[in-house]
């Protein structure tokens, strides 16, 4: 016997059967459904690197269960460009050299786009590196993380007052 | 490794009924009720071997380190009550137990009535930790160092627990009963958190000390709720965490408040009574003189912030 959870995995609908509940959304994405984009650090919620967004909220996939997630929306790394066209967030840590080795810079991003969503991050680098604070970078490219995150936001409110204009 | 998923290689070793709800393995089993009386059975006819799942935040990890090793998950979140913020009609609030700190930071009205116990449930973990922690699951992990813990006791919180015997109000200090061990009766689960109207002129403010500016755990944790008339504070009520096994309710720190203008003669008098209540442990994030001295330079900030809001209220 198993337990059948629906998921919306990056828009596309995603049946799942779980043999074990504690598997976490983590171990989902990656294992079964291959999507590898998100990664696995420190599994305990210390890292960040895990960081999704589901029902429109950053959380770390390593400390929730995919069994209580039916019915849930995720966008993954996988999931944030459109074809070819990189999400500004994307683009804008390739500019500002946002990463080294790039371990944690699926989550960085993920973050960054549940940051900007949030809209408390605006111009401000404290406020920025505030909100960024659960995502750890061992090689230390802070400064282009932040730089790129506020270069993001400044990009991505731009775009918002082009199209409601 | 015991955690990764496990491999479609083979037949599930799952055996028993699945409901559309109910999944149960050899030695694991999982319920997410739509009721509450449903997850108050299943939570006390399983006994100790049950946890209840809010946020998960500590249960996950408490789980992954082998520290817990349930027979039963109870996940609450798909109760209603449980995960409702309510304003009353007389502007209390009403807020469930499994309400995420994000969901709590988002709505319109409860960070400018509660500021100091908004700022508090906010510390907890990360901003990605914030999308899923909940203030109950923080009361009832009962770790000392809690930061929610200490701005709820000085918000005079009452705690709704619901379980085989029915219903009943606890103030959230009757609730921790040393590290990681609560109050709470077999079976019995945290319901919601009810917060009293305020009068104009009541604030509060909650601190903590870290060695570090964010993702770290209290050293010394304070929340001061204030309220002032005419330049008098009239009423005061103090929480202090992480320098004793369970939070503290520092009724003499209050009580040297009440009264006065909050001038220097009364500000040292209630650290003072903050320091004297101080019972902390020595560890690597601070020391048994450290945290007495802490908690003091706390009451002194957190006051001075809850009376600035206060004013402006």
């Amino acid at each position: 016997m198993s337990f059948s959870i629906s998921l919306i995995v990056n828009g596309s609908p995603c049946d799942v059967e779980l043999d074990d509940p504690r598997v976490t959304l983590l171990d989902l994405l990656r294992e079964r459904l291959q999507l590898t984009g998100t990664k696995k650090g420190c599994d305990r919620g210390q890292c960040g690197a895990c960081t999704v967004i589901v029902d429109g909220r950053r959380i770390n996939s390593c400390l929730a269960l995919a069994v209580s997630h039916d019915g849930a929306d995720l966008l993954t790394i996988e999931g944030v460009a459109t074809g070819d066209r990189l999400h500004p967030v994307q683009a804008a840590f390739i500019t500002h050299d946002g990463l080294q080795c790039g371990f944690c810079t699926p989550g960085q991003i993920m973050s960054a786009i549940g940051l900007i969503q949030e809209g408390h991050a605006a111009d401000d680098p404290e406020r920025v590196r505030e909100g960024m604070s659960g995502n750890l970078c061992r090689c230390g490219a802070y400064a282009g993380i932040t730089e790129a995150v506020l270069d993001a936001t400044a990009a991505m409110a731009l775009t918002d007052r082009r199209r409601s204009a | 490794m015991q955690w990764s998923a496990p491999r479609n290689d083979g037949p599930s070793q799952a055996a028993g009924n699945t409901t559309g709800n109910t999944f149960i393995m050899s030695d694991i089993q999982y319920v997410a009720p739509r009721t509450l009386d449903e997850a108050i059975g299943a939570y006390a006819a399983a006994g100790s071997a049950a946890r209840i799942l809010a946020g998960g935040t500590d249960l996950l990890v408490q789980m992954r380190s082998g520290a817990v090793k349930p027979g039963l998950i109870v996940d609450i979140k798909k109760i209603g009550e449980m995960t409702a913020i309510e304003e009353t009609k007389d502007g209390g609030f009403r807020v469930g137990a499994a309400v995420s700190g994000m969901a709590l930071h988002d709505h319109p009205r409860f960070g400018k009535v509660w500021p100091g116990v908004l700022e508090a449930i906010n510390l907890i973990g990360s901003k990605q930790v914030q999308g899923r922690a909940s203030a109950g699951g923080n009361l009832c992990n009962a770790s000392p160092a809690g930061d929610s813990v200490p701005a709820l006791v000085a918000a005079g919180a009452v705690v709704t627990v619901a379980g085989p015997q029915g219903r009943r109000e606890l103030k959230v200090e009757e609730v921790p009963a040393g590290p990681g061990r609560t109050n709470l009766k077999p079976g019995e689960i945290v319901v919601a958190f009810t917060l009293l109207p305020r009068p104009k002129g009541a604030s509060d403010a909650y601190l903590r000390m870290i060695p570090r500016t964010e993702m770290d755990i209290a050293v010394v944790g304070c929340g001061v709720n204030l309220t002032m008339k005419g330049g008098v504070c009239t009423d005061a009520r103090v929480g202090l965490g992480a320098v004793a096994p369970t939070v503290l309710l520092v009724e003499a720190a209050a009580k040297a408040l009440i009264g006065s203008k909050l001038d220097e003669k009364a500000l040292e008098a209630a650290a003072r009574a903050c320091s004297a209540a101080c019972r902390p442990i020595d560890d690597k994030r601070g020391t048994i003189v450290y945290r007495t001295k802490v908690a003091g330079v706390l009451l002194r900030r957190a006051t001075a912030i809850a009376a600035k809001r206060a004013q402006e209220r």
